[in-house]
């Protein structure tokens, strides 16, 4: 298993080097550069800025350049967001959407597969079909709407139960705190709730189909040994490969939900820098996120043959 | 008069399905004695596993049964869930066809032995642990102890079976009810399996409920037969009884329909054509090997070992003559038929087909040479495309070999080819999910018959099909093959269907021939050690010579394909004792005209 993973880990800079080769050139594609604002700039201070981004070199000097303060670990300076590098930009966002995903995640992962669970015991029965129902909607409301919703109710308006005060600021990142969190934490969470319920439920009816069930069943086994002992198990394994590329995209942050709640995350970056053609920075998040889903996707490889003693990585 | 073990009265088994509901099982009463040994044979869909599913409570959640299951007194249907785990799996245990998938993946096979002991007997996790290691012990799994360790893919099919046998009878039943126990078997493992249920009975005087669709295990096996079709026993009686005076005429069919080895006369079906001995050659193969690397061993680039699956085969095949190909799982029979109609690349040897170096061929011919020859595959229904009606699977190999021809003549000639082997033309336009496996394999016959060629493959084409089914395919064959003039090469497990349909055999153990004769020699001369194992481990469905069978001699569970050892297990006196060795190869001897006999040890 060491041996492959190392074998893995060597086979993606490869695959790091054809993604950071591809979006250079892709990103060049498209008219338009950094610093071409609706104020036109004069010929002479337009040219020095270019020459102190070396973007009056060929392309291809330009891409050379670039790889070569890669290998030293520089991004580069942002173009657009004065005074920082990309480096800074990325480590200051990135610890709160790590800690809001990884929350979120947490939480998606608890309910969902709960839900899922009793959905599958109860399959074809009014339980079943309420959980069903709740995924769905679950899927098809986006954040943009959930997130102002629960804003009203929790925010706007304050809840009272009992006498208990349920209201939670509307936004703000307040170094982390948790009343802060709660709110963007569950509208982050409910796709990833939806979407694991069903897939946990899809699975368990089937893993409750198949013939080893049978006969943990003719063993005269308790229900529950049969469910907690054999079926759950090989019942949550297709949840392992959804959540690698899940995690990967809720941990990268989401501008929508970063931008509602007024978060310092870096999910905005992603779309900011494309629109303003901030070259370095398209590259930083782009180069980010694909180690981020390269080692994920290692990391669920490896999980599955711990979980599952038919797989054999080699 | 002692009470019986169960007792089953007016059991009557319904699932409600979109299609409406269907009656599996009909009013079916009977009992079980202790220590006896009752068959239930039928075919699919007869409803004799859901009858003893339904017994046990085991129905999927569709089923609704009525009437009364008795287990010394003890009503099981409508039976709370404790009350009736109190005796499924301690008192009534039950074992099935499918040991891997009946067997958890990811947990060790002796926790799974254990479980049982800890749940009924409530064992310390010690005492269940040395328990389990006595039964592996008594099911005659060698390591006991580091099996207990194993998980069920590390096990071969055999000690899978053997685990579950373990498991069933580890609390000491007083009933095991094997659901086809030995099905999905080689014959060879079947005889180990069927021989320990046999000492089970005796030791532990457990009563054993026997379901099968072989006349063959039956016979061999049990005390008293029910004999059930459409859910309903149409005949019941001692062994004997069943085997030698059958009153249904289903019985009789049933019997007739069983292939047996001791004979190659077909009962009431067409027999085959005797060879043409002045035939010119067709095909002739010489020392094919085909090797597929294996990664072996860690490390960050791992070394490959050749896995041999043929190694050094050689053998001709006339026009018309039809040869059989025989073995264990693994043996190497499918790959050697596909290499050599080069539907997998081949490492070394060659072949000439009807004079012709097909080692020289360009890719260009050997799609044109596909006219020529044509294969059956043996899950009928997997085999064909779902999306394509069964018209488009037989025309497609006219459309891509024949691109030009016109649509009216496709259609004349898949209407013509259909009528052939008996599929009635108007269902040229249905989809292979609304036939049954039987009318599935007329199809995939008819997709290879459809350019009349000169060879076609069968791999394994009847084995997934019942008994019946199966003699109805065989006659479609061997007519086909009277009427056409094609050669065969006929591959499968089952020896007893061989003999019927084959002029001569080949014998296979990993990769080699270790016998090649015309078929009589093969199944009343066999020389080989492996070759007399094999035939000797086929049941015969006649339960005077089944129980006159001296102990059987079995070979040895298949070695590693990977240890260049193994192919020498025949030959031990030769053997280098280094796992990478070039080892040495027996001789082919040919010890009468016709009759090649692979060296061995003497027995």
């Amino acid at each position: 298993m060491l041996f492959y993973a190392i074998r893995r880990v060597l086979g993606a800079i490869p695959t790091l080097l054809v993604i950071i080769t591809l979006s250079f050139f892709l990103m060049r594609l498209a008219p338009g550069g950094p610093f071409a604002g609706d104020r036109v700039l004069p010929p002479e201070i337009a040219r020095n800025i270019a020459a102190a981004y070396d973007l009056d070199k060929p392309l291809w000097q330009q891409f050379l350049i670039y790889l070569e303060r890669l290998a030293h670990g520089d991004f580069g300076p942002s173009y657009k967001i004065r005074d920082f590098t990309v480096t800074q930009l990325i480590m200051n966002g990135f610890p709160v959407s790590l800690k809001l995903g990884l929350l979120a995640i947490t939480l998606a992962v608890a309910v969902g597969t709960t839900l899922g669970i009793l959905a599958a015991l109860r399959q074809n029965r009014p339980a079943d079909y309420s959980v069903m129902t709740l995924a769905m909607i679950g899927i098809t409301i986006p954040s943009f709407v959930t997130a102002p919703l629960l804003q009203l109710i929790f925010g706007i308006y304050g809840l009272h139960i009992f006498g208990l005060n349920l209201s939670l600021p509307v936004g703000g990142w307040n170094g982390g705190a948790a009343q802060n969190l709660v709110l963007p934490v569950i509208v982050l969470a409910l796709g990833p709730i939806a979407v694991i319920a069903r897939i946990t439920r899809g699975s368990m009816v089937e893993v409750l189909r198949s013939n080893f069930i049978r006969t943990a069943r003719a063993k005269g086994l308790p229900t529950w040994r049969i469910i907690v002992h054999h079926a759950l198990h090989a019942g949550l394994l297709p949840l392992v490969s959804y959540l690698g590329p899940a995690i990967a995209d809720i941990v990268s942050g989401s501008l929508i939900v970063e931008q509602i709640f007024g978060l310092p995350g870096i999910g905005r970056y992603f779309v900011q820098a494309a629109l303003n053609r901030d070259y370095t920075l398209v590259m930083g998040v782009t180069i980010f996120y694909a180690a981020l889903i390269i080692t994920l996707n290692l990391l669920v490889d490896l999980l599955y043959g711990v979980l599952d003693p038919r797989v054999r990585l080699k | 008069m002692t009470h019986p073990v169960l007792s089953v009265k007016n059991i009557d088994v319904r699932f409600a399905t979109q299609d409406g509901e269907v009656h599996a099982v009909k009013n079916v009463s009977f009992d079980v004695n202790q220590g006896e040994v009752i068959g239930v044979v039928g075919e699919s869909g007869s409803g004799k596993s859901q009858l003893f599913l339904a017994a046990n409570g085991l129905l999927a959640g569709n089923g609704r049964v009525t009437g009364s299951v008795l287990y010394r007194g003890t009503e099981l249907v409508g039976a709370r869930p404790a009350a009736l785990n109190a005796i499924r799996g301690s008192k009534i245990t039950m074992i099935f066809q499918d040991p891997l998938t009946s067997l958890t993946p990811h947990m060790r096979v002796g926790d799974q032995i254990m479980e049982t002991l800890r749940v009924h007997k409530h064992m310390s996790r010690e005492a269940a642990a040395q328990r389990a290691v006595e039964t592996l012990e008594l099911v005659r799994i060698p390591e006991a102890k580091r099996r207990m360790r194993q998980y069920p893919h590390e096990l071969s099919g055999g000690m899978r079976q053997r685990v579950m046998i373990a498991m069933a009878t580890a609390c000491g039943p007083d009933l095991l009810i094997a659901d086809e126990p030995t099905t999905a078997l080689d014959v060879t493992v079947q005889a180990q399996i069927l021989e320990i249920m046999r000492d089970l009975k005796r030791e532990l005087n457990t009563s054993i409920v026997l379901i099968s669709h072989d006349m063959g295990v039956i016979a061999g096996m049990c005390d008293r037969v029910q004999v059930m079709r459409h859910g309903e026993f149409v005949e019941s009686g001692p062994v004997d009884e069943i085997f030698y005076r059958p009153q249904h005429p289903y019985t009789q069919m049933l019997l007739d329909a069983m292939p047996r080895i001791d004979t190659p006369v077909r009962k009431g079906h067409i027999n085959l054509k005797p060879e043409d001995a002045n035939a010119p050659t067709l095909l002739s193969v010489d020392d094919v090997k085909v090797h597929f690397p294996v990664a072996a061993g860690g490390g960050i680039f791992p070394k490959y070992k050749p896995l041999r699956a043929v190694d050094g085969v050689s053998f001709t095949l006339k026009q018309g003559e039809t040869l059989g190909i025989v073995g264990e799982s693994g043996c190497g029979k499918s790959t050697l038929a596909r290499a050599v109609i080069k539907l997998l690349p081949k490492t070394a040897g060659t072949i000439v087909w009807c004079g012709k170096n097909l080692g020289d061929a360009s890719n260009e011919e050997i799609r044109a040479l596909r006219k020529e020859f044509q294969i059956v595959f043996q899950d009928p229904l997997a085999s064909l495309d779902p999306r394509m009606t069964i018209g488009q699977s037989i025309a497609e190999p006219l459309r891509s070999l024949e691109p030009l021809t016109s649509r009216h003549d496709v259609d004349a000639r898949v209407r013509a080819i259909m009528e052939k082997v008996g599929l009635d033309p108007a269902w040229i336009n249905r989809y292979p999910h609304e036939f049954s496996g039987g009318q599935n394999q007329r199809v995939g016959i008819a997709r290879a018959m459809i350019f009349n060629p000169k060879l076609v493959i069968c791999d394994e084409a009847v084995s997934a099909l019942d008994v019946s089914i199966q003699a109805q395919i065989i006659d479609l064959i061997l007519a086909l093959q009277a009427e056409f003039g094609m050669s065969l090469i006929f591959i499968s497990h089952d020896l007893s269907v061989v003999r019927q349909v084959a002029h001569r055999v080949m014998v296979l153990y990993l990769g080699r021939i270790v016998e090649l004769a015309p078929r009589d020699a093969i199944y009343t001369d066999a020389r080989h050690p492996y070759t007399k194992a094999l035939i000797s481990a086929v049941p015969i469905p006649d339960p005077k010579l089944e129980r006159a069978k001296a102990k059987r001699l079995l070979p040895p569970e298949l070695p590693s394909p990977l240890d260049t050892r193994s192919a020498l297990m025949f030959l031990k006196s030769k053997r280098i004792d280094d796992p990478d060795a070039e080892q040495y190869r027996p001789r082919l001897i040919e010890e009468t005209p016709g009759h090649f006999v692979a060296e061995h040890d003497p027995v």
